[in-house]
């Protein structure tokens, strides 16, 4: 593979842990059983972080070293866009719903 | 071709090369189609960040837990799961050449692939018959656009996987087949980490809303 070496302890490994790291999310929301829904919203979104890693290493193998660290840098700066567009897009329009005031209400204001 | 640059000051001809050197044959395919996976991850990127945005906006019409059966969202992921073992166990039988059960895992991967897409239009034939359809509202629209792209990339891996076994069949683990398989394998993988989102902020946020 030309991002490091493919064992069947690794995949078994990375299978093992995306299982319950799988699991867990959907048992906290199913069962409610953290209560606080802000709470249970924060943990899923670690556990979806932490799952996505393991996919990264155990399934799709990356490294730092494979094609001279350009698959590497590719990702980074794929992270990086990702980051800016989702967080970027959140923000800005989240503060345009707050400022936009409701067509209702502005006749009412009148 | 090489040209000869400034003979003069020492009397002896400098050259530099402009020939080509060699590229052995498919040498930059895996970091060329990782780049290609990259690009895919931002379209994926836009398309989450459509539905954040827009994923709140009802239009007074069904809303996620309206809709969302958390059990069959459940079965679907872990189908994603397991195809991508299979296609571990796939990758692990081209390394040792045994064609045999090289295709057996595919063919168990492809399996899994079309059960997760079966669930996936079941899951919308539902819906647009409960009269969520797209246009229903912005939350639906962004909704279909978000799960409707992951599902047909996988379609799409689906017929790429089996005309990878057709090539397999012919012409056996020849170099380039192999390298077909791996970049196959990373689409498939890659898949698996879009889902990893999608179940989350589309599926378990929805019903947390």
């Amino acid at each position: 593979m030309a991002h490091g070496e493919i064992t069947l302890s690794g995949y078994l490994t990375g299978f093992l842990l995306s299982a319950v790291l799988t699991a867990v999310p959907f048992y906290l929301v199913m069962s409610g059983v953290l209560g606080d829904k802000q709470v249970t919203a924060v943990v899923i979104m670690a556990f979806a972080v932490v799952q996505i890693v393991v996919h990264m290493i155990y399934f799709l193998h990356m490294n730092t070293s494979s094609e001279g660290g350009w698959t590497m840098m590719a990702l980074i700066f794929t992270m990086v866009m990702v980051v800016i567009a989702l967080t970027g897009s959140l923000w800005v329009m989240h503060h345009l719903n707050i400022n936009m005031m409701p067509a209702h209400q502005m006749g009412a204001m009148q | 071709m090489s040209i000869n640059v400034n003979p003069a000051q020492t009397g002896q001809p400098l050259f530099y090369v402009l020939d080509e050197h060699a590229h052995p044959e498919g040498a930059s395919t895996m970091l060329g189609f990782w780049i290609y996976l990259m690009s895919d991850c931002l379209i994926f990127a836009m398309l989450f960040a459509t539905y954040g945005v827009l994923g709140g906006n009802y239009a007074a019409g069904p809303a996620p837990k309206d809709l969302f059966d958390l059990p069959l969202v459940a079965v679907n992921t872990s189908m994603l799961l397991l195809s991508s073992i299979t296609y571990g166990f796939a990758m692990l039988a081209m390394q040792r050449t045994r064609i045999a059960a090289t295709q057996v895992w595919l063919a168990v991967t492809g399996l899994f692939g079309l059960a997760f897409v079966g669930i996936e239009l079941s899951e919308f034939r539902h819906m647009i018959h409960e009269g969520a359809t797209p246009q229903r509202s912005a939350f639906l629209s962004s909704f279909f656009t978000l799960v409707g792209t992951h599902g047909l990339h996988v379609s799409f891996g689906i017929v790429w996987l089996v005309t990878l076994m057709t090539q397999v069949w012919r012409h056996g683990l020849i170099e380039a087949n192999r390298r077909r398989l791996m970049c196959l394998s990373m689409f498939w993988h890659f898949l698996d980490v879009v889902w990893i989102g999608v179940f989350t902020f589309v599926y378990l946020l929805g019903m947390l809303r």
